[in-house]
């Protein structure tokens, strides 16, 4: 939180509608993603009771368990969203492009990646839940289910563990999605709730995001997004139903919970489409192309992974695998503010609010500038910079710009408004700067101490290396009958 | 001051403080008319709905079912499956267990009971283990004893107590959902007080009652219980400061207008006989401190959410962004402060200068 989104709030309230904090888009957006709403049933960690799924926003399925407490009709529910879900996903693992490396073999990338979109945080957490309760399971021995069920698993596994890694699209929780790139005039508790978000950002016409807001708060008019459903409809509506089904399981006891279950669902899943389109109308930051890049080679692991017959992800994390996963969350959660930064004056603008970061006109420049003699004599140019922000760099302090790709500079002074930079990367290779690698006065440019080069992280044993302090080396994960058998009551 | 809160409360009877209600008093420690409204065992409940703003706490019919079946699961045959818990988890060689129901004897019966039953135990010291189900504990809050009854247990062995607590989440491969420990461990902290003002009270030792409370909860997907040991030391102080702070009451009190009622009396047909207007008048005369996180915690934070509304209180963004906002209390002064209509006062010049450059960089980047 900066005074910068502070800001943004207050303006939210008084024009009463959101404002923009970013002036592009920082996710993926994927032609033809999948929107993905289940609901579950109150209670319970992980019982499903429905779900609208599909990619086409016209024609989505509904999936329903007519008794969520029993179990084949769960099964039956993963089986049939596994009919959903893998032909959609298996898709991307067809097309491959061969990409060479510097150092090493080529290897085959997917040139597309599956996008899941769900309404928030919650759904992401229950779409890993239900991979957990899927993906031990076996299609022979005690407890056969459809072979798709544990496949199912695995890939809903890993969607979510994903979607922990900053900058991913792989899965998308639209509340998150959203909140990234506006700010609404209400709290960040009250941002959680998808319609009144939506409100916010996209008011009906003739009203204005607080009466749209608090609108999206009744769950008879708006209901909750979801995986939880509004206790209310649970009493009055869905409890009888499921008990006249108990009673007689026809198909009109199961139609009458498939529409109950449809008017819970469909406003949500018209709210996740209309998400996908606002996000998708933001024009695209210049570095989103290279972290989808690095989803689809993700994603194109994860198919190896499953087509050479792995196992499925362990319950837990080995010590060594799960410092290593939280080191490269780190390292990714820095790389994602830095790029952003990079990509998006009005994110920038938030280094600069703390001295970080500073933008200015040039003043004077002399480029062909040099230092030392002989055989260590450098190009080193020196660029003066005007600025009204409040530089907090001290001389020595290495920057970047996100002007100029490879440029880089280190503070030599800073004093009255004025920045003296000397310039030393990315002149090329003549006597002479290249055309261009200096800033020249009168240009507008934009300096920060934020890099994207990161230390790499301490060197973390291998897996097999885990010293006894931290229960030896894990043994593989291998899943067992209980696993499979595993009640999920 | 009784007189004074039994005023305030009008010719009804002080609402029981549940122990979640108890917990929920350490979210906001700042709010006096909370701690008003509490001390005065107003039922806000009641109150919010009087106003037109009742709160959207409601519980679904599964999640009931599912709790106590849950709960019946654990308890079954004299809390054998408990049993079998607590041995592992405690290292206790515990071959037989007795059971109390306290339920048992009559509601009027039952505080004297638990009274006398845990007295018993602490003084016989025997070496058999015994479960007490459903004691009614008393606490005091702000003068008032409250009584608890809660759906947890205590468990005594050799003279030392346990807070079973038995709870209907899941628990997935070592993993629950936090904010749902926390509330756990707010909870069954409420119930440790309790137990050691019981102790003390009878002349033994409070500390006999473990700050390790067990925390019992389906395990994965399944039925199967599964217990866990929770330090709640830091939810103890938290609550000890928050009650200590209620029984300063008075000097919230001292401030009130003379005559002040919350009064929801009701005529012959239930409904109150004052008019949602007045109480929302006597309401205002308690300052509130409105957050967001009120809305998962109070049944006044619909009608408080409206008041700070409609006074473009900053407090309606959250706690993080009044900070930010230098704690700069009106939405329209903060705007002012940034865009330079407003002149800063003194204390404000600091806040102001980053509110105008964020002001700046903001045009800057959106033009
Ligand atoms: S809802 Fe109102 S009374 Fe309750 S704690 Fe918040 S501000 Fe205080």
């Amino acid at each position: 939180m900066s005074a910068l989104l502070a800001l943004a709030q207050l303006r939210a309230v008084r024009d009463g509608v959101a404002q923009p904090v970013t002036t592009v888009r920082h996710c993926h957006v994927a032609d033809r993603p999948m929107v993905f709403v289940p609901l579950k049933l109150a209670g319970e960690a992980a019982a499903p009771l429905g779900a609208m799924v599909g990619t086409d926003p016209e024609h989505p399925r509904l999936l329903v368990v007519p008794q969520p407490r029993n179990r084949d009709l769960r099964f039956a529910f993963a089986g049939e969203l596994a009919e959903v879900l893998l032909p959609y996903v298996e898709g991307f693992g067809k097309t491959t492009e061969t990409v060479e490396r510097k150092s090493g073999e080529p290897y085959e990338r997917c040139l597309d990646a599956p996008q899941i979109v769900v309404p928030n945080r919650p759904a992401v957490a229950f779409t890993g839940l239900l991979g957990r309760s899927t993906r031990f399971r076996r299609a022979d021995g005690p407890y056969p289910v459809h072979p798709s069920v544990p496949l199912l698993g695995r890939w809903l596994t890993y969607f979510a563990d994903r979607s922990a890694q900053p900058g991913s699209s792989l899965l998308l929780a639209a509340t998150e999605a959203l909140g990234a790139h506006w700010a609404t005039g209400q709290s960040g508790l009250e941002d959680a709730n998808l319609a009144a978000l939506l409100g916010w950002i996209d008011p009906p016409a003739g009203m204005d995001g607080r009466r749209a807001a608090e609108e999206a708060e009744d769950p008879l008019l708006w209901p909750p997004a979801g995986p939880a459903t509004d206790p209310g409809f649970d009493n009055e509506v869905l409890g009888p139903a499921i008990r006249a089904y108990e009673e007689a399981p026809t198909a009109r006891a199961v139609e009458r919970i498939s529409e109950a279950l449809r008017t819970q669902l469909e406003p949500t899943w018209r709210l996740v489409w209309r998400a996908v389109e606002l996000l998708r109308a933001l024009p695209e930051g210049s570095r989103v192309g290279d972290r989808w890049e690095a989803d689809r080679g993700s994603f194109t692991r994860f198919t190896e992974r499953i087509a050479e017959g792995g196992p499925p992800q362990a319950r837990r994390d080995g010590a060594v695998s799960a410092a290593a996963r939280l080191a490269g969350l780190e390292r990714a959660r820095a790389a994602y503010d830095v790029q952003r930064a990079y990509d998006d004056p009005l994110v920038m603008a938030e280094y600069r609010l703390s001295g970080e970061a500073f933008a200015g006109v040039v003043t004077a420049a002399e480029p062909e500038r040099f230092e030392g003699e002989g055989r260590s004599r450098k190009l080193r140019p020196l660029v003066t910079v005007r600025t009204d922000d409040p530089v907090r760099l001290a001389p020595g302090t290495a920057v970047g710009s996100p002007d100029r790709k490879g440029h880089g500079a280190e503070v030599v002074e800073v004093a009255g408004g004025e920045v003296v930079l000397k310039v030393t990367k990315g002149m090329g290779r003549g006597r002479t700067p290249a055309p261009g690698a200096v800033p020249e006065p009168g240009e507008r440019v934009c300096y920060t101490s934020l890099t994207d080069d990161f230390q790499t992280s301490a060197a973390l044993p291998d897996p097999e290396e885990t010293p006894w302090t931290h229960g030896g080396p894990p043994a593989e994960y291998v899943p067992d009958d209980d696993d499979a058998r595993e009640e999920w009551a | 001051m009784n007189r004074l809160l039994d005023e305030l409360r009008g010719p009804v009877p002080p609402r029981a403080h549940d122990a979640r209600a108890i917990a929920a008093l350490a979210a906001n420690p700042g709010c006096a008319r909370r701690a008003v409204l509490d001390a005065a065992g107003v039922d806000k409940d009641g109150t919010a709905r009087h106003l037109g703003f009742p709160a959207p706490f409601g519980q679904s019919q599964f999640a009931i079912t599912r709790g106590n079946a849950f709960e019946a699961l654990v308890k079954e045959n004299g809390c054998a499956e408990l049993l079998r818990l607590l041995r592992e988890l405690l290292g206790l060689p515990v071959a037989q267990v007795g059971y109390q129901d306290v339920e048992n004897v009559g509601s009027h019966l039952r505080a004297s009971h638990t009274r006398a039953l845990i007295d018993r135990a602490v003084r016989d010291r025997d070496d058999s283990a015994v479960f007490y189900d459903h004691p009614l504990l008393g606490l005091e809050i702000a003068g008032h004893t409250s009584y608890l009854e809660p759906d947890v247990l205590a468990f005594q062995l050799g003279g030392r107590f346990h807070i079973v607590e038995i709870k209907s989440f899941a628990v997935i491969d070592g993993q629950a959902e936090p904010e749902k420990v926390a509330a756990a461990a707010r909870q069954s902290a409420v119930y440790v007080l309790a137990l050691r003002a019981l102790l003390e009270d009878l002349g033994h030792a409070p500390e006999r009652v473990s700050h390790d409370v067990v925390l019992v909860c389906p395990e994965n997907f399944a039925n199967r219980p599964v217990a866990t040991l929770v330090d709640v030391r830091r939810q103890l102080a938290v609550l000890r400061r928050q009650l200590a702070r209620m029984t300063r009451v008075d000097r919230l009190l001292e401030g009130l207008p003379p005559g002040l009622t919350f009064s929801l009396a009701p005529d012959a047909e239930g409904v109150p006989t004052r008019s949602a207007g007045e109480l929302a008048e006597a309401l205002s005369q308690v300052p509130a401190r409105y957050a967001p996180d009120c809305l998962s915690t109070c049944d006044l934070c619909m009608f408080c959410r409206d008041e700070a509304r409609s006074c473009g209180s900053t407090d309606l963004l959250g706690r993080q962004v009044r900070d930010r906002l230098g704690g700069v209390a009106g939405m329209s002064e903060a705007l002012g402060l940034a865009e330079g209509t407003v002149e800063p006062a003194e204390d404000q010049e600091e806040i102001a200068g980053v509110l105008r450059l964020a002001n700046r960089l903001r045009e800057e980047c959106l033009a």
